[in-house]
């Protein structure tokens, strides 16, 4: 039965990660075209079509989708490279290292909101610059939700930039950089060209695909949009949620076709991508072996190291904000602190915000057990029958991260109105294991393979079964991995807006929806309680995930690294 | 014997049952007069010994040596035959310490003591003895072959030391 168990476990997991997928995207590609029987949509036509394009907002609304798609994009990893090439291995990366869980840990919706509060016109930044240039109200300029997307970008970056940070930090032991580093530098090379000429053309294939996953949501960013992003109009994806919501139920074939269009889009906008790593590769081609040891390395490498810190900074700062706000009473600009100090917000909405907290819990331990126990049959899948997946399969695994989720989620919507099953928890926690499956997938898989075999071995000599080793070898020695897998796969589940909203129907609400439905309403201290408790949701399960095994381990020094 | 390459860990692995995918087996490993080429590798009851001790780290050392003990002994029997393991190996009183603790040598006892708990047929050693200093070398050599012969088990040692191979008094055969 257990054999039976992890035999069937890949297809198993390929059919909870592609099966939504192209349900959802054949759902919304029916009312794209006008079918909808239920709406009266019975024939084949273009008219959603044609109402999309003639919508006036249309050509900017695509072009801020690109637009602060690619540059968040590019700005990520520019950082991510630059800090690498003049850090590693020096005490300031090792700071920037022990940052980064936390960093990746803080839900989007919460960085965009602390964020917002420290750029807003009468944010603590505007406060600090109040006194010395004598304001004495919030100066009337527009940082906040800027018509070109930048504070969106900005919100994006200091996200996206630890993602990409630690994906790095996966794929580069394998590329032994320290020797190729040493050897580069013993032949006269700075210590970032050298790395940019022996390390990075050797690291990008490697991190090609979390890259693209970072493009494809940048493109198609609903949740940190709404709170950072400009209004009239918003970026594509906040347009197609509007029509979603839209009273009059015929915007939804609007809305199916504008789906399809961020579809295209961002396929678009990998395809651009893809073109410029192919200029850039041809263009450096001479460049990495012209002999060229570098100048002016010493701007390059502060440059990294300011923006890093500045990004970690922002996030930190942020959450204290919310953190100020949510107790603040009488708060006037352009005082740096509040006169006064109460509890009020929290006893207010303390019993509905403990009800949100422990839902939005339960829904993450499911989704992110359901997650692991798929993870792990598959790994043990590849022990014991050899059943290692292709380079295929792994795009398999980021495809949910690669098609923008309201391209499909409306689709899977209706798909779960038919069968009854929307509204209900399960269905949530359901669609939640889509998302947070190849998160489980990509930081176990690993630690499982690079476990030695031998253990495995001596297990076996000594008579232990397959399940034996399982359970008495392996799963503690990768105790410490596993938990932490499970303390991502439910922090990426508490951060989920789109498919908590769509296929919750708003009778499955989460901190996560509850934050972004006050986001309009620009009650700060309310926003700072539900802000926050999202961020304590997320951070419990890594905090779980370090207590567990130090407390489990605490006799065992064998077990302290690994 | 043979140089590092020439297939003496695959060599091994092919008879604990363990040989990665990729290779491919043909004859036959009959052990005690049965055939165990196509068991798993939990039912052939080869012992092997690796260069590291790889006791696990998450286990004390009387879980160590537990570990190997069949299921059927129970309770104060079980516990009272990993005392006297331990005694037996100089190290009594060892059965709640941590493995990460022990000195190198220490490490080999707990790890031969394992093995030979489980109650192999065959001794497999994978250039055991070549991570110890010398003069623990000479002692763990001792016992190992000592007990191996207490107990009527053959035993198939890789190395590429030539003194290892000397002092085990049987046949040598040169791959590679």
């Amino acid at each position: 039965m257990a054999l039976s168990l992890t035999r069937a476990a890949p297809a198993l997991t390929l059919l909870a990660l592609l099966g939504p997928v192209t349900a959802g995207l054949a759902g919304t590609l029916a009312p794209a075209f006008g079918l909808m029987p239920a709406l009266g949509g019975t024939e084949v036509s273009l008219e959603p079509f044609r109402a999309l394009f003639g919508w006036p907002g249309l050509p900017r609304a695509v072009g801020l989708s690109l637009f602060t798609g690619l540059a968040a994009t590019l700005v990520s990893l520019a950082l991510t490279v630059l800090i690498c090439a003049g850090w590693q291995g020096t005490r300031a990366f090792t700071a920037l290292e022990r940052a980064l869980s936390p960093l990746l840990s803080v839900p989007h919706a919460a960085a965009a909101f602390g964020l917002a509060f420290l750029i807003a016109p009468s944010g603590w930044i505007a406060r600090l610059l109040a006194m010395p240039l004598g304001w004495d109200r919030p100066p009337d300029i527009l940082i906040l939700q800027d018509p070109f997307g930048l504070s969106l970008i900005a919100g994006l970056v200091v996200k996206e930039m630890p993602f990409l940070l630690l994906m790095t930090l996966a794929a580069l032991p394998a590329l032994r950089p320290a020797q190729s580093l040493a050897t580069a530098q013993a032949l006269g090379y700075g210590r970032v060209t050298a790395w940019f000429k022996v390390i990075l053309p050797r690291l990008y294939p490697q991190i090609r695909l979390p890259v693209y996953a970072v493009l494809a949501f940048s493109v198609s960013v609903v949740d940190v949009a709404m709170i950072l992003g400009p209004g009239t109009p918003p970026p594509l994806a906040v347009q197609v949620l509007k029509w979603m919501n839209d009273p009059d139920l015929a915007m939804r074939f609007r809305a199916a076709a504008g789906a399809l269009l961020l579809l295209a889009l961002t396929v678009a906008g990998l395809l651009l991508w893809r073109g410029g790593e192919i200029a850039l590769s041809r263009l450096s081609a001479r460049w990495l072996t012209a002999g060229g040891r570098g100048h002016g390395e010493g701007p390059l490498r502060a440059l990294g190291l300011g923006f890093g810190a500045l990004s970690a900074a922002l996030v930190l700062l942020g959450l204290i904000g919310l953190a100020i706000w949510s107790v603040a009473g009488l708060w006037r600009f352009p005082e740096m602190l509040p006169q006064g100090w109460t509890l009020r917000s929290w006893m207010r909405h303390g019993p509905e915000m403990l009800a949100l907290f422990g839902r939005t819990l339960l829904i993450a331990a499911m989704s992110s057990g359901i997650a692991m126990i798929l993870t792990t049959a598959c790994l043990e899948a590849e022990q014991r029958h050899g059943l290692r997946p292709g380079t295929r399969a792994l795009w398999l695994l980021y495809l949910p991260l690669l098609v923008p989720q309201i391209a499909f989620l409306p689709g899977l919507q209706v798909a779960g109105l038919l069968s009854g099953l929307d509204g209900t928890l399960a269905a949530v926690i359901a669609v939640h294991v889509v998302f947070v499956l190849p998160y489980a997938f990509l930081s176990l898989s690993d630690p499982y393979r690079a476990l030695d075999p031998r253990y495995a071995a001596v297990a076996h000599a000594l008579g232990r079964g397959p399940s034996a080793t399982f359970w008495r070898v392996r799963l503690p020695l990768l105790l410490r991995p596993c938990l932490t897998a499970a303390a991502v796969s439910a922090a990426v589940s508490v951060g989920q807006y789109l498919p908590t909203l769509f296929i919750g129907g708003g009778r499955v609400p989460t901190l996560t929806t509850e934050a972004l439905a006050l986001a309009s309403g620009g009650d700060r201290r309310i926003i700072g309680v539900t802000a926050l408790a999202q961020t304590g949701a997320a951070f419990l399960p890594f905090a779980l995930a370090l207590l567990i095994p130090a407390l489990a381990w605490r006799n065992r020094r064998g077990m302290r690294h690994g | 014997m043979g140089p590092s390459g020439s297939g003496k860990s695959t060599l091994l692995a092919s008879i604990i049952g363990t040989l990665a995918p990729g290779f491919t087996l043909s004859g036959r490993i009959v052990l005690d007069g049965t055939e165990i080429t196509h068991l798993p590798p939990e039912q052939r009851r080869t012992g092997i010994l690796f260069q590291d001790e790889l006791l696990f780290p998450h286990l004390s050392v009387g879980g160590n040596l537990g570990f190997g003990l069949p299921p059927r002994l129970r309770g104060k029997a079980r516990r009272e035959k990993i005392d006297a393991a331990l005694r037996d190996i100089g190290l009594e009183g060892f059965a709640k310490r941590d493995p990460a603790t022990l000195s190198g040598g220490q490490k080999a006892r707990v790890a031969l003591m394992r093995m030979l708990l489980a109650g192999p047929r065959a001794l497999l050693l994978d250039e055991p003895f070549s991570k110890l200093d010398a003069t623990r070398r000479g002692q763990i050599r001792a016992l190992v072959f000592e007990r191996a012969r207490a107990q009527g088990l053959p035993v198939l040692l890789v190395t590429h030391d030539p003194e290892d191979a000397e002092s085990a008094g049987g046949r040598i055969i040169t791959l590679g």
